[in-house]
């Protein structure tokens, strides 16, 4: 058997398996973003947002709406990861995968996709629910797309690392809890960071997420607080630090290997 | 070719615990192999070496001559593993979980479907293919382990105790099963608290302690180490007093007046001891090992006292 097809075989498995356990209980993974993200719209977006007014000329309900997109995104490629590859390791079926000709490489990417895959179903679930109640008209389908993807492999790997340093389940929440959630809200979702003082502009800069929001808000509005192509560089960035280190646990066998 | 070669492998673990200190060990293409020791003596840190999960701090592990640092995707091919813990997703079906190991090893689906097929009914578990795991007995779960190592039809099948817990009737088609896999072809590496099953199934084994190898031959030499075998004798009717026969030792059992015990060492006749008993009035309705004989050898190998008289 050739190397290529071991390794495309053994990703493909990791896939599968990966989508079929969030689809087997999406009533814990995709219904409910969709229903905080409906109430998020209906009592911020609605009901708030018409006494708001507009944000860079659009409703407030359409300037929110990629930031709550990109909101579900984080959240759910992130919690994806952690949650999977903390149970394998939990219930130590991780094992099946280490005991097996399987590169470290491929094994973390086949983690990654269904990450990006459950973080893409989450967003494409909660665009519809915002066209409840807002029309959405994609400025750039390609930004939109890349930003989406990169977004999700970013914290995709950000869940991976959380996982593997993890050794009880409250663990896994603690990061998105005290970390993540403060980022995403802090991350100009749902306002424009030109409305904040000068020194709080600056120290917005500071926050990743801020150049994800803004760059999925620029593909879906084409209105950003910050530069697109920079932001893709952060990002780019960010993804090439995670992706090494998390080799290098897997390497190291931090957490999985004695 | 040797299935496994160890030479000189160390573990020492990050609490400084030193659980291997140099064992070499080689199993042969083929072999039924025993590594037997008591808790602690460093048999799961080896197989954990052989099986990646444990990295070692020395030496050098072979697995079909592949080279276990250097040719670690062949060589752990070559190799497939029932550990001692459950370590399947509980969420998953049985068949689940032998599809996602053989697309581990690069095995395509409909491939993998065909032997999933073979090895879950030959271990009585096609039934309950589609069943989650959790909902699986004790006994199905070690079967599960088993299907689910020889789905990629590893010619190295380490067994980590695999029928720790399971009842006499499953562990003798148990036995069944990996004897007829071993017929085949498959070298089989076995750990097991019940010596009864490394003797009556492995033809060479290996004893370890305190991280070291303190026996390493075939099963047939070593149980003819042992100079000394104790029997227990059923007698047709109870004894007032202990007879005393020439070259032998009896004993009293305090519970039974119908039952003693004698040593024999090697060399003496059992025949001359019956026809003593037999004039003194003593009739013997049955008589039994006091132990396994492996047991025997596995306990007086382990008291340093007494090694040297094995």
């Amino acid at each position: 058997m050739s190397r290529s097809r071991l390794y495309l075989t053994a990703f493909s498995t990791i896939v599968i398996k990966e989508v079929d356990r969030f689809t087997r209980i999406w009533v814990q993974t995709i219904l409910p973003p969709a229903i905080s993200m409906a109430l998020y719209f209906l009592i911020f977006g609605n009901l708030i947002g018409t006494r708001i007014g507009e944000m860079q000329g659009f409703s407030y309900v359409k300037y929110i709406a990629p930031g709550l997109i990109m909101m579900s995104i984080i959240n759910n490629s992130y919690a994806n990861v952690v949650s999977s590859f903390f149970g394998a390791k939990f219930q130590k079926h991780i094992e099946e995968m280490l005991v097996a000709p399987i590169p470290n490489f491929i094994i973390l990417l086949g983690y990654i996709v269904g990450g990006v895959a459950r973080g893409m179903l989450v967003g494409l679930v909660v665009t519809l629910v915002a066209l409840f109640f807002t029309k959405l008209h994609i400025h750039s389908y390609t930004i939109v797309i890349a930003v989406v993807i990169l977004t999700s492999i970013l914290f995709s790997l950000g869940g991976f690392i959380n996982a593997v340093f993890a050794r009880k389940f409250d663990d896994i929440s603690i990061i998105p809890t005290f970390i993540l959630t403060p980022l995403i809200y802090l991350g100009g979702v749902f306002y424009s960071i030109n409305l904040l003082p000068e020194f709080w502009q600056v120290a917005s800069k500071l926050n990743p997420i801020l150049y994800m929001v803004n760059t999925f808000r620029y593909g879906v509005l084409g209105v950003s607080d910050i530069n697109i192509g920079y932001a893709f560089f952060i990002i780019s960035v960010f993804i090439m630090i995670l992706f090494v280190f998390s080799l290098y646990l897997l390497h190291t066998g931090k957490g999985i290997r004695s | 070719m040797k299935a496994l070669r160890i030479s000189k492998l160390e573990k020492t673990y990050a609490n400084g615990l030193h659980a291997l200190k140099g064992i070499n060990l080689e199993v042969a293409q083929g072999d039924f192999f025993a590594l037997l020791g008591p808790n602690g003596a460093g048999k799961s840190t080896t197989i954990g070496i052989i099986t990646t999960l444990v990295k070692k701090t020395g030496g050098k592990v072979f697995v079909y001559d592949y080279d276990l640092d250097k040719d670690v995707v062949e060589a752990k091919s070559m190799i497939g593993i029932v550990p001692q813990e459950i370590n399947f997703s509980q969420f998953e079906t049985c068949m689940e979980i032998v599809l996602n190991q053989a697309g581990y090893y690069g095995i395509r689906r409909r491939k993998a479907y065909e032997r999933a097929e073979k090895y879950l009914t030959q271990l009585g578990l096609w039934k309950k293919r589609n069943d989650t795991s959790r909902t699986l007995s004790g006994g199905l779960k070690r079967r599960l382990m088993i299907a689910r190592a020889l789905i990629h039809e590893p010619r190295l099948l380490i067994l980590d105790e695999p029928t720790a817990g399971v009842d006499v009737e499953l562990r003798r088609s148990m036995w069944q099963f990996l004897r007829e896999i071993n017929r085949q072809g498959t070298t089989i590496l076995l750990t097991t608290h019940y010596l009864e099953e490394a003797e009556c199934l492995c033809r060479n084994i290996a004893i370890i302690d305190h991280g070291q190898i303190i026996e390493h031959s075939s099963m047939k030499s070593l149980l003819g180490k042992l100079h000394i075998e104790r029997f227990v004798l059923d007698l047709d009717s109870p004894l007032k007093t202990l007879p005393v026969i020439d070259g032998f030792n009896l004993y009293k059992v305090e519970e039974d007046d119908a039952i003693i015990e004698v040593e024999i060492s090697r060399g003496q006749n059992l025949n001359d001891l019956f026809s003593m008993l037999s004039d003194r009035g003593i009739n013997v309705i049955s008589m039994r090992n006091k132990s396994n004989r492996l047991e025997e050898l596995f306990v007086r190998l382990l008291d340093k006292d007494t090694r040297e008289k094995v």
